[in-house]
């Protein structure tokens, strides 16, 4: 097999992954990177993320704000020390990526820019118009090319990396474009996949979205963490689970139902101010609000409509000239893909999957448990979103967590002891490929990957939504069981090398089966309400029980062993989550 | 085996402004310029007759007058208004003006140049004597 | 709900088995708000699973799905079906890029013209970041807003017959990325960038077909950009000869 050697090797090309490739570039020039991405940079789905990310720089803010709306928000399962360096550094990050030439809004006088968004006390998320996402990852990445140490491989699908001796020593990847697996040795490995939203059928997130780098680091024994956390975002486009992002209600946009009627006051949300009043109403936090579109539909005053139930989200008083400063891309996809424009009309919205709050368990340095493998972004789990990510804190844990991952994993690098035996990583990677031509040689006698993908879907979604309950979830658990033992059997439909999709399909499906069912065990284990798990079986939070991250541990052949692990609770003790009138 | 075996396709060298409406246009108004090339040394060889004297001056004249040549002028203005209309439309872009935020809107960029136009064929009308 | 059905002639081109593309047909009930890339995706999921193209997002932001839809660049998430006229799509990879596989084309010249460019902020003097952000007010925003919007789906590339005729022409989206960074008020590297803007080639290559504005699903109008360079360089040009501005680095070198 080919060998590539680097320093530091970096799964994900997205947010996170450029962050820590420049990071690693700044701190020591000296150090070798590979960037491995499947998909071209500034394809990763970073470039989908549209209101903005948090960080604290106006005058009439402060960062205890900040931490106190993250952990609220969270239903006090972050880690708390992490929540405060993350806070803390979160405005460096921000003005860094200003330097670099991000296009952030501005205010008149020239200074940034800043918003509302849903659960913060006070407005404090940078935007780029409505496409902040895509400026970021856009400035990150062209900033990534005036760093020779950087080597890019481009639409390189990462199936396993390579641990021997106990510690991370590189991994395998297969070049797209010829179907060649080459194993790249690095002292330190770097995961940054992003998210899993593609198990669901109706999401935010894009194709790419497949759990990858969780599965990997699930497979090679580190445990992921708090994985039942699934983040609803309650205004998506039906039929096609396009975001409008909270940004539109945190320049004032209001949610009413099918008789007109603002009902988040029925849900200890209030009162229904006409301006957009801070952690009320459409600016709760994202748990609450999709939460109420279910209780909505149970009381039947959802509007029905040839994409299923919706409510609407109403934008017409904002005003055509704000809206197409603010929010011009919202317009042309809502005029795009329902065919309403926001200026004149009410676009129709529903709760979408859009999130992880759960992920690859790493300290507050990035690292995880099996030494020199860090992880970062949205895959991984440090934690700063508990029980509910805070809309906007996600980008600023890509460049906060992502840098820390780069800096870190430099520095292991550097002292790292010499690679065992290269024979060893080799024959590691053998077993690698092997699970790849392995597919090739199947024969024709299992379901079709398609179907099987399908099935994943409607598990995930019958068992695994919004409200949940022991036998949603049980039968979720025996569904997934089912379809990973079928798994077993999948073969391929084609068995050519050069740019197969089909193949890459097949593995994501794997690498996506076993995330879900870490999920669904880590939930069916939950028994208690928090945040965004809902137990219709469980009504309350148990702090006595679960104030703890739950960690899934992998089983190759049966159910994943769940364990707990203690909250860090620093100076926030957990409290009631209060919004609306009452803040 | 896995020697990835790229498919080039060629375009036409001869014909590849035949494949599109829009590469066509573009063509033709480049081609026009060929016209406006053409008028060019008309004016030259006018020149030439005026040095050469009254004699060659009125023949040069007389020659304008032909039918082909009157056919032929007709053509180059028909070319140039061609040229100067889709050369307008386009000048918003190469010259953008800005105000603030806002950028002037493109027709009053062009409505200047038009306004510049027909400026200076007033102006030229003037010394010619028509006005 | 199905509204309509039909076919999509789509080019393929296998190289492990294919000596040169061919087109392959294949009927697709398609819905009422399907773009094209639904009906791509039906395609990969109930009759073809050997059919490859790329895609992520579904929201014309990622800008991996350019591809030739009848005959003009187009995203395929972003082409509704009820759009176009006839009952029959034709579907093939970018025009002017190599063909890989199927609907997939060679990126790589691209992706090595657009780090040519120098696409990051280049300052004489840096600012640390304890004094926090630069200045740079909504106008001064505004105006290189315009050139960031570009996601690099290359249909600028597959209209441009400049590009088509001589490939070394560094392009559309490139130079406006060039353009984009001129114009930003924070940076300092326009002369720098010189070298390659204004080289054979660069933005001198471009005849002004505006082709690649009339294509670009951004409305980035690289075009314009390459005008404005034009009219720069041109303008700097004079400069130096008349001794009202130094030689760019380049020359001093
Ligand atoms: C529509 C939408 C809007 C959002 N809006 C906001 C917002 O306004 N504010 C906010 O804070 N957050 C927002 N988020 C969340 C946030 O954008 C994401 O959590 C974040 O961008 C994830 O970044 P990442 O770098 O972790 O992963 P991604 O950007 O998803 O990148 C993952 C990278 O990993 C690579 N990869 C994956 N698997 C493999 C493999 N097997 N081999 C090789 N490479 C692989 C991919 O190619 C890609 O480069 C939004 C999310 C969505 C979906
Ligand atoms: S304007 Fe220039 S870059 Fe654009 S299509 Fe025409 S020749 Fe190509
Ligand atoms: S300029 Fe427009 S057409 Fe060209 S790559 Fe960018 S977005 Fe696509
Ligand atoms: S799929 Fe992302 S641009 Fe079309």
């Amino acid at each position: 097999m080919d060998v590539i050697e680097t320093d530091i090797a970096i799964i994900g090309a997205g947010g996170a992954g450029l962050r820590a490739a420049i990071a690693v570039a700044e701190s020591d020039p000296q150090l070798k990177v590979a960037l491995i991405s499947k998909v071209y940079p500034m394809r990763s789905h970073t470039v989908a993320a549209e209101g903005g990310a948090a960080g604290v720089i106006k005058q009439n803010d402060s960062l205890g704000f900040h931490f106190h709306d993250t952990v609220s928000g969270g239903d006090w399962l972050c880690d708390q020390d992490a929540v405060e360096l993350f806070v803390n550094q979160a405005p460096l990050e921000l003005t860094q990526l200003e330097h670099w030439g991000c296009p952030w809004s501005r205010e008149p006088d020239g200074h940034v820019a800043v918003r509302s968004f849903g659960g913060m006390k006070i407005e404090r998320t940078w935007f780029a118009a409505d496409k902040s996402g895509f400026h970021i990852l856009h400035t990150l990445f062209q900033t990534s090319l005036q760093y020779p140490s950087i080597s890019r491989f481009d639409e390189y699908y990462s199936t396993d990396l390579v641990v021997e001796d106990g510690r991370c020593q590189g991994l395998v990847a297969m070049e797209m474009r010829t179907g060649l697996l080459r194993m790249f040795r690095a002292k330190a490995v770097i995961i940054a996949t992003g998210g899993a939203g593609w198990m669901f059928p109706f999401t935010t997130n894009g194709a790419i979205k497949t759990a990858d780098g969780m599965a990997m680091a699930y497979r090679a024994g580190v445990p992921l963490k708090d994985m039942e956390f699934v983040q609803y975002h309650p205004t998506g486009l039906p039929g096609t689970g396009i975001l409008l992002t909270e940004g539109c209600r945190g320049e004032g946009g209001i949610l009413v139902n099918k008789d007109g009627y603002r009902y988040l006051q029925d849900y200890e949300l209030g009162p229904p101010d006409p301006w957009p009043r801070k952690k009320a109403m459409e600016l709760g936090p994202r748990d609450r609000l999709s939460q109420a579109f279910w209780h909505e539909q149970q009381k039947g005053r959802t509007v029905s409509t040839r994409w299923g139930e919706v409510v609407h989200l109403d934008l017409r008083h904002l005003g055509e000239a704000k809206i197409n400063e603010r929010l011009p891309m919202i317009r042309d996809l809502a005029t795009s893909y329902v065919g309403a424009d926001p200026v004149h009309e009410l676009v129709p919205v529903r709760p979408v999957v859009h999130y992880m709050m759960g992920g690859i368990h790493t300290d507050i340095d990035a690292a995880t448990p099996v030494p020199g493998l860090y992880a970062a972004g949205e895959c991984a789990c440090v934690s700063i979103n508990g029980a509910n990510r805070l809309g906007s804190n996600s980008l600023t844990e890509l460049l906060v967590f992502g840098g820390r991952a780069g800096r870190h994993a430099a520095q292991y690098a550097r002292e790292a002891r010499p690679s065992v035996d290269g024979s060893l990583l080799l024959k590691r990677a053998e077993t690698a490929r092997k699970r790849v031509t392995d597919l090739f040689l199947r024969e024709d006698q299992g379901k079709r990957i398609a179907l099987l993908r399908k099935a994943l879907n409607d598990a995930m979604e019958d068992g695994a939504g919004i409200y949940r309950s022991e036998e949603s979830l049980k039968k979720s658990c025996d569904e997934l069981a089912e379809l990973r033992r079928c798994y077993g059997r999948v073969h391929l439909e084609d068995k050519s090398n050069v740019f197969n999709t089909h193949l890459i399909y097949t593995l994501e499906v794997g690498s996506m089966l076993e995330a879900a069912h870490a999920i669904a065990h880590s939930a069916l284990q939950r028994k208690e309400s928090r945040g965004s798990h809902q137990r219709l079986d469980f009504a309350n939070r148990d702090d006595e029980r679960y104030l703890k991250h739950s960690l899934a541990y992998y089983n190759a052949d049966g159910d994943p062993r769940i364990d707990y692990l203690d909250v860090t609770i620093t100076k926030s003790p957990p409290g009631k989550r209060v919004y609306g009138g009452d803040v | 085996m896995n020697q990835p075996r790229p498919y080039v396709r060629e375009p036409s060298r001869t014909t590849w402004y035949l494949t599109h409406r829009r590469y066509m246009q573009h063509m033709a108004q480049e081609l026009t310029s060929v016209f406006i090339g053409a008028y060019a040394l008309l004016m030259l060889w006018g020149l030439r007759a005026l040095a050469a004297g009254e004699e060659s001056w009125q023949t040069f004249l007389a020659s304008l007058g032909s039918p082909l040549a009157l056919l032929l002028q007709w053509l180059v203005l028909a070319a140039t208004l061609y040229h100067t209309v889709s050369w307008f439309a386009v000048t918003p872009k190469a010259m953008p003006v800005q105000l603030g935020e806002r950028f002037v809107p493109g027709f009053l960029i062009a409505g200047a140049h038009y306004l510049a136009w027909i400026v200076a064929s007033l102006i030229i009308l003037y010394f010619a004597g028509v006005l | 709900m199905t509204y309509r059905t039909i076919e999509l002639e789509i080019l393929r081109y296998q190289p492990e088995t294919d000596t040169e593309p061919r087109f392959q047909e294949y009927c697709v009930p398609c819905e009422e708000d399907w773009v094209v890339l639904d009906a791509v995706n039906y395609v990969k999921d109930h009759l073809d699973s050997t059919l490859s193209y790329r895609w992520s997002c579904h929201m014309a932001v990622c800008g991996s799905c350019g591809m030739m839809i009848d005959g003009e660049p187009k995203l395929a998430c972003k082409t509704f079906v009820r759009d176009l006229p006839a009952r029959k799509i034709r579907i093939e990879p970018l025009a002017n890029f190599p063909i890989e596989r199927d609907l997939v084309v060679g990126m790589d010249d691209f992706m090595e013209k657009l780090q040519r460019v120098k696409p990051y902020i280049i300052r004489d003097q840096q600012r640390p970041l304890a004094d926090g952000e630069y200045l740079q007010t909504p106008a001064q925003l505004a105006k290189f807003k315009q050139y960031t919007l570009c996601i690099n789906c290359c249909c600028c590339y597959a209209a441009c017959p400049e590009y088509a005729l001589r490939s070394e022409f560094i392009g559309p989206a490139a130079l406006a990325l060039a353009h984009r960074y001129n114009q930003d008020s924070r940076d300092h590297g326009a002369r720098e960038r010189e070298d390659i803007v204004a080289s054979d080639e660069g933005i001198w290559d471009c005849s002004f077909a505006d082709a690649c504005s009339q294509v670009c699903p951004k409305h980035v109008d690289p075009a314009g950009a390459i005008q404005q360079m034009k009219v720069g360089a041109t303008v700097s040009w004079y400069q130096e000869r008349l001794g009202l501005r130094k030689k760019t680095g380049a020359e001093n070198k």
